[in-house]
């Protein structure tokens, strides 16, 4: 195959239809308050592994919502659980049992 | 469903479109990219409809890919296109026809700017009056060329050679057509149908015998996009783009590409090439591409122009397939010969799309 210097950028397009959902829906139930998230991104801000890391918490949620959950455990993996983002959260998100629901929801589906 | 009522809501898609004595401004990358397209849009303008089509030899580029690639100023871009004006005013002329949509999309906002803050207008006939001496009057009407052939679709079809019809068959021709993006998407109400229902390639493709194919990313841009392909690091967004169309037509088997731009055609067909060697994969049949014409190409063939005068040997699909199918005839022997009959030396054939 010719090399010339670049290649074709992957599709960035995301098909809800396909998008799988299982962990969003899962979090959602459980912890309601996610649904009021409005991706501000106050909790990332003022995290305190996003100091030390490259941990996003605005990202991760994001990412969860559109079903692009294939880093997820890496991701939820560099969180201490501190609490900060909850106390920071201007919408009042349990974001600290979001994440304790994400790893929940991994587990169930074997993620 | 009321009939009239529909046809009274498609009278508002309608746009005013001149009919005699134009100022023709040609595109400055197409003549490189398909040599044969506005040569043959002025021989059909002149020659089959008898029309009164005039280009000026010291017009220019509109400053479109400069200014749109950020590297031409919107003062500098206006004064060129102030001096385009001046040039058909001298010439006695009130109704632009540029080539390229581009260039279209680039008078239609200057005009638009200039209708909506008059000083802006006054500072830049300032501008041409120091730089060069000259005055302007606006064009009465701006028509872009493929509008030309719309509001003459019918006495072309009434003159053809050929339709856009299997031989062996008798069936309609898949055609999948491609507005480019400037024509109607920045200024709806100046394109033929608007943003929403773009008919200007459509309504050609019907009368000439054609079946037009509606496919999910019809609208998506072709990939050009000025700074997605100008910027080499970019390129890999812009072959993205023309693979999204492809991959998206690709299950309506199309015959057929037909565009409007002067970008449109040059990525829809090069960039088959590119996907090909990147990939391993061709869109069209028995291992080709898709044929990608431009709107004046589709035109001189059903008029039974000669392929190779109309310059569809420099197009990287072969449009050979297309031209057998249709039933026109060509000598393959002349494909890359001059005007004179000297040849000019035979392509390098990729290595993976088929070519004839």
């Amino acid at each position: 195959m010719k090399d010339f210097g670049f290649t074709i950028n992957k599709d960035r397009q995301i098909d809800m239809d396909t998008a799988d959902m299982r962990v969003a829906e899962y979090v959602k139930t459980h912890e309601p308050s996610f649904n009021i998230c409005i991706a501000c991104g106050t909790c990332t801000a003022t995290c305190s592994a996003g100091i030390f890391t490259d941990m996003n918490l605005r990202k991760l949620f994001t990412l969860v919502k559109r079903g692009e959950i294939a880093n997820t455990r890496t991701e939820i993996a560099k969180c201490m659980l501190c609490g900060k983002c909850s106390l920071a959260c201007p919408r009042g998100v349990n974001t600290r049992n979001v994440i304790v629901k994400i790893n929940q929801a991994l587990i169930k589906f074997s993620l | 469903m009321k009939v009239e009522g529909k046809q009274a809501i498609w009278k508002e898609y309608q746009k005013d479109i001149a009919g005699d004595k134009y100022f023709y401004v040609r595109s400055c990358v197409r003549q490189n990219f398909f040599p044969g397209s506005e040569t043959t849009f002025l021989r059909i303008m002149r020659e089959e409809l008898g029309k009164d089509i005039y280009e000026h030899p010291c017009h220019t580029t509109c400053t479109g890919i400069g200014y749109h690639g950020d590297v031409v100023p919107l003062d500098t871009m206006m004064t060129v296109v102030a001096r385009q004006f001046a040039l058909m005013t001298e010439a006695g002329y009130q109704n632009l026809v540029p080539s390229c949509i581009t260039s279209f999309g680039i008078y239609t906002e200057v005009l638009d700017t200039w209708h909506h803050f008059p000083e802006v207008e006054a500072k830049v006939r300032e501008y041409l009056r120091k730089a060069t001496g000259r005055e302007f009057k606006i064009p009465q009407n701006l028509a872009h060329a493929s509008d030309l052939i719309y509001k003459f679709r019918k006495e072309i079809a009434q003159n053809a050679k050929f339709k856009l019809v299997d031989k062996e068959t008798g069936k309609p021709l898949k055609v999948v057509d491609h507005i480019g993006c400037h024509y109607s998407k920045m200024f709806p109400e100046k394109g033929v149908g608007g943003a929403e229902y773009p008919y200007v390639l459509a309504g050609m493709i019907e009368d000439w015998g054609g079946e037009v194919i509606d496919y999910p990313e019809r609208r998506h841009c072709c990939g050009f996009g000025f700074r997605q392909y100008l910027v080499q690091a970019n390129r890999g967004y812009s072959v993205a783009c023309s693979h999204k169309k492809f991959e998206s037509m690709e299950p309506y088997k199309p015959d057929m590409i037909l565009t409007n731009c002067p970008g449109c055609p040059m990525f829809l067909d090069k960039w088959q090439y590119a996907i090909a060697e990147m990939e391993g994969k061709t869109y069209g049949k028995d291992g080709y591409g898709i044929p990608v014409l431009t709107y004046e190409e589709l035109a001189g063939m059903v008029l039974g122009y000669d392929p190779w005068d109309l310059g569809l040997q420099v197009h990287q699909v072969s449009c050979e397939p297309l031209l057998d199918r249709i039933g026109i005839k060509y000598d393959p022997l002349k494909k890359y010969n001059d005007k004179n009959g000297v040849s000019l030396g035979v392509p390098e054939k990729p290595s993976v799309m088929k070519v004839s």
